[in-house]
């Protein structure tokens, strides 16, 4: 069990999505960047799409009341105060083994969101196929919401053995190019001079973001005067761009609505997706349309690298052994100690 | 207007029958999903009829785009048939005052008494065009011309859940509290969307349709008090 202390800003529980389920107008909702909470969920021996916890901007700070080994998935500034009192730091990329008592402050974040998972996963029911929050609805999750200081978070015993320490050698590398795009549905709904202006301009994400979408602050799209900024509501994705008759963007993310009224002016990439979960209020972003054959080799290459990145994870050298061995003057110069964290 | 082919990305393919709201287009929207559904095809995850299309949302790496772009484009024109599963419903409301604040409005701008708008809205069949925006929210239609309105200019920050509400040439349901833009008309006791039935945890499905019945706000906390205490099974609100 793990009892959270304090949740200075929303974070929740979420998994891989709750697909199925958009006819009926439930959102996909999941996981911002799903490679991430693949890898926290590697770091602690778990399959793939175990439910983690997602935070933003900055995590909660947690007591543990019995052993439990997680992985940190992201740039956390974490400590952990030992229930004997000492006080060290929790390095990222890496599982970590927690007794009873210890307290975890994860801190602030300076990668946009960050993944904890839990050996086992967390014990939330599984509603609709998925253990994903969707606040809006009060559904999955820790009882539909946003965990809160008092809470308490089970963790689900499906009776494997607790790993060993394992830890990536280097944090995956986040791509801090364009943002690549594909043409929306309704691109023909806005005039060439706002295409242009939205292709080769810079904008900066407004303080209207949560996990429904980004709002964009950047050159105003102006639509086609003949076709005006509604249209007869369609389909929407995590992704997708859609622009109401202000001109100014909105990149939908997990939790978007199904269905929207607005003119789509382009969808971004499944490989890039992920990386707009990251970004913050005030940080700018830019983008390049890419074709669909090159959108979808992308998303296979994604694929590809998170399976080498998981493939990729070492278990930690003990530190204690480590030290006794220096202190013995055993293996002087063998052994690179900054790679054992 | 053919049926073309719009890409949502890399995920997801939208067959785009029209952009109009019209029952016609819906019709076919269904055809098509129920003649997509009998292919079986492995990798897709969600398949969402709107009034005017069918988007496919699916994962490129385990089905082929261009196979399925085939597929959607071999099954556009699908023979239209009644589908065997859609359910006639019989929903209470409880029009005007706190509970459909816009309702006055709504008659003044029209230039209709209020009754005349409760006995239009409990007088026509309202056929369940899609169900989106948020769980379980239905887009009902077609309402008389008279009653076409633009949305409000400025949305409501928080609709009260189970607003019956119309814009333009449609009515809807709130089934959550939302931001919306919506004229608020009425409200219903009725749950729209229930996860402890997870078989079908919405109400309504597309191409259900439903009458809309007017009670008393006495009759209204009375129902309300009943659904909440678990006395009523969503069956109870199929039309006779």
């Amino acid at each position: 069990m793990i009892e959270v202390l304090a949740a200075p800003l929303p974070a929740s529980i979420q998994d891989l999505g709750r697909p199925g389920y958009r006819h009926l107008g439930v959102p996909l909702s999941g996981a911002l960047d799903a490679e991430w909470l693949a890898l926290a969920n590697a770091l602690t021996g778990n399959p793939p799409a175990t439910a983690g916890l997602e935070m933003r901007l900055m995590g909660p700070r947690l007591r543990f009341g019995n052993e439990v080994t997680l992985g940190l998935a992201g740039e956390f500034s974490a400590v952990i105060d030992d229930a004997d009192g000492t006080r060290r730091r929790a390095a990222n990329w890496r599982s970590h083994t927690l007794n009873a008592g210890d307290v975890l402050d994860l801190g602030p974040l300076r990668s946009g969101i960050g993944y904890l998972a839990v050996h086992g996963g967390f014990d939330v029911p599984n509603v609709l196929g998925s253990r994903s929050t969707y606040a809006r609805a009060s559904m999955g999750g820790l009882n539909g919401r946003t965990i809160a200081a008092g809470d308490r978070l089970n963790i689900r015993h499906d009776g494997s053995e607790t790993p060993n320490p394992l830890r990536l050698p280097h944090a995956p590398p986040l791509d801090a190019g364009p943002i690549r795009l594909i043409a929306g549905p309704q691109h023909d709904y806005f005039t060439d001079a706002a295409w242009d202006s939205f292709v080769s301009g810079e904008y900066t994400v407004t303080r209207d973001a949560d996990r429904m979408g980004l709002r964009l602050d950047g050159p105003i799209l102006e639509h086609n005067a003949a076709l005006g900024a509604d249209i007869v509501s369609d389909a929407v994705a995590p992704g997708a761009i859609q622009v109401p008759g202000d001109g100014r963007p909105i990149v939908l993310l997990a939790d978007c609505q199904t269905v929207g009224g607005y003119p789509k002016i382009a969808t971004v990439i499944h490989a890039d997706v992920r990386r707009l979960g990251h970004l913050l209020p005030g940080q700018k972003l830019r983008f390049t349309v890419v074709s669909i054959d090159e959108a979808i080799a992308a998303r296979r290459c994604a694929a590809q690298a998170l399976a080498t990145c998981i493939g990729g994870i070492l278990p930690v050298a003990s530190e204690y052994n480590l030290d006794a061995l220096y202190g013995a003057n055993l293996i002087d110069g063998v052994i690179d100690a900054g790679t054992a964290y | 207007m053919m049926p073309c082919l719009l890409a949502l990305g890399d995920g997801a393919l939208t067959l785009e029958f029209g952009d109009r709201i019209d029952a016609g287009l819906n019709a076919q929207v269904m055809a098509t999903r129920d003649a997509l559904a009998a292919l079986h095809l492995i990798g897709i995850s969600d398949v969402v009829p709107t009034w005017r299309s069918l988007t496919v949302h699916f994962d490129p790496l385990q089905l082929d785009r261009e196979q399925l772009a085939a597929c959607l484009m071999q099954t556009a024109d699908a023979p239209l048939q009644e589908s065997a599963l859609t359910t006639r419903w019989q929903i209470p409301v409880v029009f005007g005052g706190e509970f459909g604040p816009d309702l006055g409005a709504v008659a003044r701008t029209t230039g209709h008494s209020e009754d005349a708008v409760v006995a239009t809205l409990c007088g026509i069949d309202l056929r369940v065009f899609l169900i989106g925006f948020l769980p379980g929210f239905p887009y009902l239609g077609e309402l008389p011309e008279w009653l076409h309105l633009p949305r409000q200019k400025t949305p409501r920050a928080a609709v009260p859940a189970n607003s019956l509400a119309i814009a333009g040439a449609q009515a809807a349901i709130y089934p959550w509290v939302s931001p919306g833009g919506w004229h608020l008309l009425g409200r219903t006791p009725v749950r729209l969307f229930d996860l402890a039935d997870a078989a079908s945890p919405a109400l309504f499905a597309p191409g259900d349709s439903l009458r809309i019945t007017s009670i008393s706000a006495a009759e209204y906390h009375r129902i309300a008090a009943a659904v909440a205490a678990g006395e009523i099974a969503p069956s109870h609100w199929r039309a006779p």
